[in-house]
């Protein structure tokens, strides 16, 4: 039993958790404020604590821009009464939302989030087949969803599961093998050995901007965000698979729903931007000190940070996908790209390994 | 007449024109001024005519207009206002043009539905719609006003306005463009 293993281990998952809550927090926060500037509104701005927000000149300045909104939003979530519905199957009603929830938090389990700091690698989980077990786990997605649906036994979150978990299954394909060209670029599956390929040879997006594309499409759709959230729209299906929830469930829908976002571009960050490293100021190395380690962490979370807003944006510009027109782009036009991807990327490099 | 829609190009429908377009319109939209107006730091300017609060006006000597002849009671709708009168043998008045002041006049502000039928129908010019439009209060008989709050609310308004106001109507009818 290699106790230093375990307790550090221990120690790397609550900070990581510890991190994805507060990243979710914040980036609901996020999206309210950024929405309503896009909407040109000011987001929320009231909340103050009673003592730090008279601090002079940073406490107003925090209550302008919402920082201590999340607490609020907390607050409700937890004081607000939790009911069961009687007409729902009980036991699936209370399982649904954590279903949806933890693969979200599975999957930043392998992702590199720093080079390492003093001793320690700053990855949870440094598996050699680290892109495998994070699709195998993004699959196991779309139960939470599904069994939301089924359980509420009503006809909006019916239909609501029913499509988000169609339009789940169709992407991950895409997903999966939109990403095979990277691999088939480095040599290998394990995500360090991808950021390790990334410094030394320059991002993977510049060699495989097509992969990029299909992915971050394909990552809206996972998540089921704009343009792609049919499922959990209001105009058409009151709230899609949630609807029968209240307070604390639909707190952890909504969680899983976000951390499912951070995960999303935590692996985009790894795969296609160069994960922790950046190109100039000889940051590409594994740090040799406390401070270059954390400063690699800071690189990391501020590329996911770029990431998030680049979802929250894209939410609040685009009308929603047609149903049809959403499964037409699935199968029929981004299968048929990836496939064709893959063959071109695998011809050029037998072409380059060849001659 | 058959309306010609033109196919559109493969460029345009592979969206991407179309989404850029849409980030340009976003991020122009993210850095412009906002047109929220901050409510209690920022106030809208009230206009004329304004259908607030009723309340009830004492005249430039400190007495008040109101004879209690309860013709506003009877002609509101939700039927906010609640007069008692005094009477044979209640109070006199306090002024001695009138016969008789209410013993005790109440409006429940949470009935009252702003119509300003009231104001209209009064012949002593006593109670008018304000300017006041945020009327809060801690439970529902905080909210009923009874005739001190009403007054005190109401400040002063100088004699008889309508005849003024006749007059002008008069003087712009005398004068009707186009003759017969």
């Amino acid at each position: 039993m290699d106790w230093n293993f375990i307790l550090f281990s221990l120690i790397k998952i609550v900070c990581v958790i510890g991190a994805v809550l507060t990243m979710f927090a914040y980036s609901v926060l996020a999206e309210r404020k950024i929405s309503a500037f896009i909407q040109d509104r000011v987001g929320p701005n009231r909340v103050a604590l009673p003592l730090i927000g008279s601090v002079p000149v940073i406490g107003p300045f925090l209550t302008r821009i919402g920082f201590w909104q999340p607490i609020a939003d907390g607050l409700k979530a937890l004081l607000k009464e939790d009911f069961t519905p009687s007409y729902v199957r009980k036991a699936y009603f209370w399982l649904a939302p954590a279903i949806a929830l933890i693969p979200a938090f599975l999957t930043v389990a392998v992702i590199p989030f720093g080079s390492n700091l003093g001793h320690q690698r700053m990855v949870i989980a440094d598996l050699n087949v680290g892109i495998l077990y994070t699709f195998g786990i993004v699959s196991l997605g779309v139960y939470g969803i599904v069994l939301a649906g089924y359980a509420a036994n009503s006809k909006y979150p019916f239909l609501g599961g029913i499509r988000s978990s169609a339009q789940m299954i169709s992407y991950e394909i895409a997903m999966g093998m939109s990403v095979i060209p990277l691999f088939l670029l480095v040599g290998n599956l394990n995500l360090g050995q991808v950021i390790e390929y990334q410094a030394r040879h320059g991002w993977l997006i510049l060699y495989a901007p097509l992969s990029f594309f299909i992915f971050l499409v394909s990552a809206f759709a996972e998540t089921n965000r704009l343009p792609f959230d049919l499922p959990e729209c209001e105009t058409e299906l009151v709230a899609g698979y949630n609807t029968e929830y209240s307070s604390m469930k639909f707190a952890l829908f909504f969680m899983g729903e976000y951390a499912n976002m951070v995960a999303g571009s935590a692996m985009m960050v790894t795969l296609f931007f160069g994960g922790w490293t950046l190109p100039f100021a000889g940051m590409d190395q594994p740090a040799a000190t406390v401070l270059m380690g954390l400063v690699h962490i800071g690189i990391f979370v501020g590329k996911v940070l770029v990431l998030m807003v680049v979802f929250i944006w894209v939410r609040w510009m685009l009308p929603r996908f047609r149903y049809d027109q959403l499964m037409d782009l699935g199968w029929r036009r981004f299968i048929p790209l990836a496939l064709a991807n893959i063959l071109v990327t695998a011809f050029v490099l037998w072409w380059r390994s060849g001659s | 007449m058959i309306v010609q829609r033109k196919q559109l190009t493969l460029w345009e429908r592979l969206y991407l024109p179309a989404i850029i377009a849409g980030l340009k319109v976003t991020l122009r939209h993210f850095f412009k001024k906002k047109v929220t107006m901050e409510y209690p730091e920022e106030k809208w300017v009230v206009p004329e005519g304004y259908r607030g609060a009723p309340y009830l006006v004492r005249d430039q000597e400190g007495n008040t207009k109101c004879v209690s002849c309860q013709l506003c009671e009877f002609v509101c709708p939700p039927k906010a206002i609640r007069i008692i009168p005094p009477g044979p043998d209640g109070p006199p008045a306090d002024r001695p043009n009138a016969e008789k002041i209410p013993l005790e006049f109440e409006i429940n502000m949470l009935r009252c539905i702003f119509c300003g039928y009231c104001q209209e129908v009064c012949p002593e010019e006593a109670i008018f719609l304000m300017k006041d439009y945020s009327l809060t209060g801690t439970s529902r008989e905080e909210m009923i006003y009874n005739k001190e709050k009403l007054l005190e609310l109401g400040g002063e308004h100088r004699g008889i306005q309508k005849w003024k106001q006749k007059l002008e109507e008069a003087k712009a009818q005398a004068t009707f463009p186009g003759e017969v």
